[in-house]
């Protein structure tokens, strides 16, 4: 009974992570006037954007954080509301499968965004592509934030998994235990 | 004889994943292009880039781990920590193989927005290779993601096809 708990709580921390990295990262927007080139002694301003749909990686990062929420969701009603559902071994073992999917989902999902943003930060002189965090701060510092809370939630669902894993032994252990003292019966 | 089709189906999926994984190494470290244009020359490797060095690292991991497992004797008691170490390899797996083809997007398509030019145009066949050591990692990837499930098999029975 502690394991359920236990489970319960891991999956609450872990849809508050990764559902706060999608909303972090999706409301993530910075909008700033710059001085792009001087003619004479007249500035040229440009008002550049930067959004996260310009990088193909953090929309896969928002896209892959609300799947991986609504799991944790599904998985916690599925858990208040029927605390009686018939422990079968089909449920267990697809609720095990499940999570594992869904933990290599968030882990794919935050180390590419990791990446780019490690891209965006330094720059790349071999490349000659130019840092943008000098110029777009806060911009970097949110798609940080949604960053850590993505990778909380990778480090929760990993544990999920295990957990998952360990009922999904355990039940097949007590059940192997138990078939066989009956089928011995049958036969005699 | 299940046993037996069991067992020699998990040890040909594991040596598939090693002989994936290390494909996926060998063609990311022999990749090297030395391009010029006009007075300059640029050489081109994968260790430019961090998400290229950890793609290797990463799947240089995993294939020194499917080789030591395709040794583990059948009645070892580590089987159940085998499964564990499984997922934790496909997640490996899935990061680096999503880091690497996200940083090899931008090379090859740029990014108008941040100002980033894509470089496949000057070199070409390194920008080749890349793609096959992703394609590699890929199917490393989806047999892992077989082997786990088959992982998961093997120490569980599901079904309880087993009769004691």
């Amino acid at each position: 009974m502690a394991r359920e708990k236990i489970l319960l709580g891991l999956r609450i921390f872990a849809f508050m992570a990764t559902l706060a990295a999608a909303i972090v990262m999706g409301l993530n927007k910075e909008t700033k006037t710059l001085v792009v080139a001087t003619i004479g002694t007249t500035p040229i301003k440009a008002t550049l954007t930067a959004k996260f749909q310009h990088t193909p990686a953090f929309v896969f990062f928002v896209i892959a954080n609300v799947m991986v929420s609504f799991h944790n969701l599904l998985m916690i009603v599925l858990q208040i509301f029927k605390p009686k559902l018939e422990i079968k071994c089909f449920n267990l073992i697809s609720v095990a499968i499940l999570d594992m999917l869904n933990a290599s989902l968030v882990s794919a999902a935050a180390n590419a965004a990791a990446f780019m943003a490690e891209l965006g930060k330094n720059g790349n002189k071999h490349a000659k592509w130019n840092k943008i965090c000098d110029r777009f701060a806060i911009y970097c510092d949110h798609g940080g934030g949604a960053l850590i809370a993505a990778f909380a939630g990778v480090i929760l669902m990993l544990l999920i998994s295990a957990v998952s894993i360990s009922r999904l032994l355990i039940h097949s252990n007590k059940s192997a235990a138990a078939s066989s003292p009956s089928s011995l019966a049958a036969v005699l | 004889m299940v046993k037996l089709t069991q067992r020699l189906g998990g040890l040909i999926l594991r040596f598939a994943a090693f002989c994936a994984a290390l494909g996926a190494v060998i063609a990311m470290i022999t990749s090297r292009e030395r391009s010029s244009f006009f007075v300059l020359s640029l050489v081109a490797r994968y260790s430019d880039l961090a998400a290229f060095k950890y793609f290797v690292i990463a799947n240089a991991i995993v294939s020194v781990y499917s080789f030591l497992v395709l040794f583990l004797p059948k009645e070892s008691l580590l089987w159940k920590f085998v499964v564990v170490l499984d997922l934790m390899v496909t997640m490996l797996l899935t990061s680096s193989l999503s880091a690497a083809v996200a940083v090899a997007q931008v090379g090859k398509r740029g990014n108008a927005n941040a100002g980033w030019l894509p470089i496949c145009g000057q070199v070409p066949r390194f920008c080749d290779q890349i793609t096959g050591a992703l394609i590699a990692g890929l199917v490393a990837l989806i047999l892992y993601v077989f082997l786990l499930i088959f992982s998961i098999h093997s120490v569980v029975d599901p079904f309880l096809l087993r009769k004691s």
